[in-house]
């Protein structure tokens, strides 16, 4: 299932915000927006992390999505994954972000930025297995996901 | 007070930024991973423009003694590239891939009521807890 061509513009748009909220929240509170390690913290899964600015980083997350979806564009949200596959890869990445400190957001818009070379070996690792699961899956498995 | 209303803010864009960018939709992250197929190289542009105001930031930091709102940077300083990083990132890459959605785009997606968003992101912070319980379950 391919979704329809999107221009551009639109990731590169929703790229740009998604910087500008990293740069602003290094820049006046101090910290990475690691959309993992907040998560960790607004649920007290993190060894003493800011739970309450976290959870209102993820309100506001929730919100902006709201807001966005009503105002700018209507997204699609297209997942063709069973329960179990869902289940099982909720757990994954649930796991594996923590073990490995990030995700995309945090090894990716913010590690990438400054350069950290834990989070350049991370965000490589991750891209290269991640796209070697969908070969696998689609291309040797041959499930149409 | 001021550092919650930062947070609200970069929340709100963040949560934007993942509608806007269709991030939140599993099946072009897929077809973005799906680099031998109908490779679909849209959510580049996503990274690509998430740098360049992240960048600057951290070029601006280096200047700064501490941030505006908080007394000092709390941003990680562990520099070891060691068996947890690259395990973890190998599990987080192979979940992506399973099913598309990474922490961010999963939280925005709840906001469209899909259920499998929910089930997903309550299995992620299942793999949270099991992590806590395990691996980081010393002192």
């Amino acid at each position: 299932m391919s979704p329809e061509p999107i221009s551009f513009v639109w990731p590169l748009a929703g790229g740009l915000l998604v910087g500008l909220s990293a740069a602003i929240y290094l820049l006046v509170n101090g910290r990475v927006t690691g959309i993992s390690g907040l998560t960790a913290n607004a649920t007290g899964l993190s060894r003493g992390g800011p739970r309450i600015l976290s959870l209102t980083f993820i309100g506001g997350l929730l919100g902006g999505a709201v807001l966005s979806a009503a105002l700018v564009r209507t997204p699609e949200v297209q997942i063709t994954s069973n329960l179990w596959l869902l289940i099982a890869g909720g757990l994954i990445v649930g796991f594996g972000t923590r073990w490995g400190s990030g995700c995309t957001s945090g090894h990716g818009v913010c590690g990438l930025a400054r350069l950290s070379r834990r989070s350049m070996v991370a965000t490589a690792v991750f891209m290269v297995v991640a796209a070697v699961t969908v070969f696998v899956i689609r291309h040797i498995l041959g499930w149409g996901l | 007070m001021s550092r919650l209303v930062v947070a609200l803010i970069c929340g709100l864009l963040f949560g934007a930024g993942m509608v806007i960018s269709d991030m939140i939709n599993p099946a072009r992250v897929l077809a973005f991973l799906d680099v031998t197929g109908a490779w679909d190289p849209a959510l580049a542009f996503v990274m690509g423009g998430a740098l360049v105001p992240s960048s600057a930031a951290w070029l601006i930091r280096r200047r700064l003694n501490a941030p505006m709102a908080a007394d000092a940077f709390h941003v990680p300083e562990n520099r070891t590239i060691d068996l947890p990083l690259v395990g973890g990132a190998a599990l987080f890459g192979l979940g992506w891939g399973l099913v598309g959605l990474c922490p961010g785009p999963a939280l925005a997606a709840l906001t469209t009521g899909a259920w499998q968003a929910f089930v997903f992101v309550a299995a992620l912070v299942s793999g949270m807890a099991l992590y806590r319980l395990t691996l980081d379950r010393g002192s």
